[in-house]
């Protein structure tokens, strides 16, 4: 027995070593070069810039509480959309904070007209950093949109259709919309009735492929 | 339940289905040791890594010798992380200036990833540097999954050989198996996971200006790279806390479909390598088929329960299934999916919360792992871990219709028996132990979030995942504290080890065993009757042993769902 510990011990230690630098370093490192090249922007997280800031990225939720903007889902991600704190809220299905947070949420709903609340609107995302809505929970925001900006519903409505992502090939993925991009065609939207500008300022961001 | 919910299901299987022989055939390759095309790129380094450490690959071991060597570089692996986890304080790539992490929480980490658990006590984010990412964890996620496929080689040359001494070098099977066939599909992996909006970058963040005006930080690091392996090797450790929830490991449908069926592609390819080794395919067919019995009925239940959704919540006037916990891209049916297949494989990552579905719908995860993760397994150890219920299911039906107790080839003795019990009987021992435990102490019963029934099933679901070397858990309880990370940590070290050997003793004792061809007097293991008395074998041994637990739990929390009555 203590012969087979003993021999063990070179090899053990030694691949350990060299297996250390192949997969710990130069697999991540070689990904990440190549990946830097080929994918640039997916590669640095699919960061969204206006004006040379950046405002977000395409594929992370942020939190948008306004009434002004199409809201997205509770999160348990630290305070809200905290990008440092990944997390569900881990409440399980017969706990009394789950039933007590899902009725403050449906109750502020229904006091905007909401009958029947879609589940995604009223539940937090297991990352908290969702950044899709049903395009149920957009369309039931439509008419309080429309009236805290003044806007047609039609108008409203029209973007969140436009913004709607299909499954692929019918089944692949849910129908969804992204927060985001949706906003920012709302706020583009507002732009263009206040002051036309000229052609193809007023294109509607589409929401990122998938 | 809609159509596309199943179509989606339907496709995943018939998509791993296709992929079984081809997969199959490569790891058979490396199985024999033959030469792949690879080996043109690869071999130079694999005949240089045996070269610096002294190895000759084609040395056959017996069955003591395959363990102690075995149990040695794991042991050297997990001082290795133990210390990059320790010296992440002045190590370099520590962008966000994380101290070292706690003796607790890096014992329970090196562990947990040196026995291919991934059980995540650590916020990945908010804890660790993207150089423990690296060197401390990627690492393991190759190496384990390796040791697990090396070790179910070890058992299939058991049952092929005839009358022989050596069941294969355990050093050569996991260098191939690294390099032949984790190292390439992993690198095609990362690169199509970056592809879709996966990070691979050497920045630990980058901080955001929302359009609200408010300020994000977003973590970001070499993800990509980790999560290819991640999956492939069943490992299941996120580099984020919320794993394959979070948008930045799992980005669109199309990920999670990939993340999925790489869970399960070696897993299936290694029922096939088994029919090959014994000289008879329909054996790895037998295996297979009794496996996904138990898998679509599981997907079944689960999918069934989440589309349904919690009647507490249809009562403050919410429609439709269970979203708490999910994500909108995923939806019910990819969510429910994920969870049978990453608890069906020892995997363990997650694309939803487990602890914020319904009670039954996260029973089924539950009920998955306390089978000891033989329903498709993870990579390697779920066929060890079905061969043993298959050594106990032919000793069974010798006893009841007078069979002589026969498998491929090999009559199965009272030895081999024994040993196939020992390693079974470590699941339950453990899970039903300290479950039993920490639901009487102090410093167990400070951890759970939940209330109620609920609060016992996270204890229990936590020794299970760790015990049966899952990983995933009901997230709610809070299990980085010196009582959890320790005695989580030992229930994965004798999840893994106390049963490879005696399993790899019982592949010593078949080897040198003599070939018994099949007479009149055989069971048949190939039909359906066959298949029908595994999953018998496998349901009853599994419920009798952790039914109670389950009443206590899950079982208690559906009615109290049902009835409306919250804790």
């Amino acid at each position: 027995m203590n012969k087979e510990i003993f021999s063990a011990v070179r090899p053990a230690i030694v691949l350990t070593i060299l297996f250390a630098l192949l997969l710990g370093l130069v697999y991540p490192l070689a990904m990440t070069g190549i990946g830097q090249l080929l994918f640039p922007n997916a590669a640095n997280g699919s960061l969204v810039t206006e004006n040379g800031k950046v405002i977000g990225s395409a594929v992370v939720g942020q939190a948008f509480v306004s009434d002004r903007y199409f809201q997205t889902r509770p999160s348990a991600a630290g305070k809200g959309y905290d990008g440092m704190s990944s997390s569900g809220s881990n409440l399980g299905p017969t706990s009394q904070a789950l039933a007590d947070r899902v009725k403050a949420d449906v109750d502020k709903r229904q006091a905007e007209g909401v009958a029947i609340v879609p589940n995604d609107l009223v539940t937090a995302s297991g990352s908290g950093l969702d950044p899709d809505l049903s395009p149920a929970a957009a369309l039931v925001q439509v008419p309080r949109i429309a009236k805290v900006r003044g806007l047609p519903q039609a108008e409203v409505k029209a973007l969140v259709d436009a913004a709607i992502v299909l499954p692929l090939a019918g089944f692949l993925g849910e129908p969804r919309v992204n927060v985001l991009a949706l906003n920012r065609s709302l706020d583009r939207l507002k732009v263009a009735a206040i002051a036309p500008a000229p052609a193809g300022a007023i294109a509607i961001v589409p929401a990122p492929a998938l | 339940m809609t159509i596309q919910g199943w179509t989606l299901i339907a496709l995943f299987i018939g998509i791993l289905l296709v992929l079984t022989k081809p997969m199959g055939m490569w790891l058979h390759a490396l199985f024999e040791g033959r030469r792949t095309p690879l080996h043109v790129v690869l071999g130079p380094v694999e005949s240089g890594f045996y070269r610096l450490a002294g190895i000759d690959p084609t040395v056959d071991q017996g069955w003591r010798r395959y363990a102690v060597h075995m149990l040695v570089f794991n042991f050297v692996l997990l001082l290795f992380t133990y210390a990059v986890l320790r010296l992440q304080g002045v190590l370099p790539l520590n962008g966000l200036g994380y101290g070292a992490a706690s003796e607790h929480l890096s014992f329970n980490t090196a562990i947990s990833f040196a026995t291919n658990t991934n059980w995540q006590s650590y916020g990945g984010e908010s804890t660790l540097s993207n150089l423990s990412q690296m060197l401390g964890l990627t690492i393991h996620n190759f190496l384990s999954a390796a040791t697990g496929i090396a070790l179910a080689f070890a058992l299939f040359r058991g049952f092929a050989r005839r009358s022989a001494a050596g069941i294969g070098n355990f050093w050569a099977d996991m260098t191939r198996v690294t390099l032949y066939l984790l190292l390439p599909l992993c690198m095609i992996s990362a690169l199509f996971h970056i592809a879709n909006g996966v990070p691979q970058t050497l920045a630990a963040s980058v901080e955001v200006t929302t359009v609200e005006g408010a300020t994000q930080t977003l973590a970001l690091g070499p993800v990509a790279s980790q999560e290819a392996i991640k999956m492939l090797g069943t490992n299941g450790g996120g580099f984020f806390n919320a794993n394959s929830a979070h948008p930045f490991e799992n980005p669109n449908a199309i990920t999670n479909l990939v993340q999925m069926l790489s869970i399960f592609v070696i897993a299936f390819g290694m029922t096939w390598v088994f029919g090959k080794a014994v000289g008879n395919q329909r054996q790895g067919w037998a295996i297979l088929t009794a496996m996904l019995v138990l898998f679509v009925v599981g997907v079944g239940i689960t999918y069934w329960q989440e589309a349904i959704g919690n009647p507490v919540l249809h009562g403050l006037g919410v429609a439709g299934g269970n979203m708490e916990g999910k994500e909108v891209r995923f939806g019910i049916v990819a969510s429910s999916l994920f969870a049978v297949v990453t608890t069906a494989a020892s995997c363990g990552a997650v694309n939803a919360m487990h602890d914020s579905f319904t009670a039954l719908g996260g029973m089924i995860p539950l009920f998955n792992m306390q089978l000891g993760e033989v329903v498709i397994g993870g990579v390697g150890a779920g066929i060890y871990g079905f061969l043993m219920f298959a050594i106990l299911a032919v000793f069974v039906a010798g006893l009841m219709v007078g069979r002589t107790p026969e498998y491929v080839g090999k009559k199965i003795e009272s030895r081999e028996v024994k040993l196939a019990v020992l390693a079974i009987a470590v699941l339950p021992l453990a899970i039903l132990g300290m479950t039993s435990l920490a639901s009487v102490m102090d410093a167990g019963l400070a951890g759970p979030l939940n209330k109620g029934p609920h609060g016992f099933s996270e204890i229990l679901y936590a020794f299970t995942s760790a015990t049966a070397n899952n990983g995933s858990a009901f997230v709610g309880l809070t299990a980085n504290t010196p009582f959890y990370n320790g005695l989580l940590g030992v229930a994965m070290w004798l999840g893994r080890f106390f049963v490879i050997v005696p399993m790899l003793a019982i592949a010593g004792s078949l080897a040198a065993k003599r070939y018994t061809p099949t007479s009149a007097g055989s069971l048949p293991t190939t039909g359906p009757l066959w298949v029908g008395l595994l999953v018998g074998i496998i349901l009853i041994l599994g419920g009798l042993t952790f039914l109670p637990s389950l009443a206590l739990g899950p079982i208690v929390d559906h009615l109290a769902m049902i009835d409306g009555k919250l804790s």
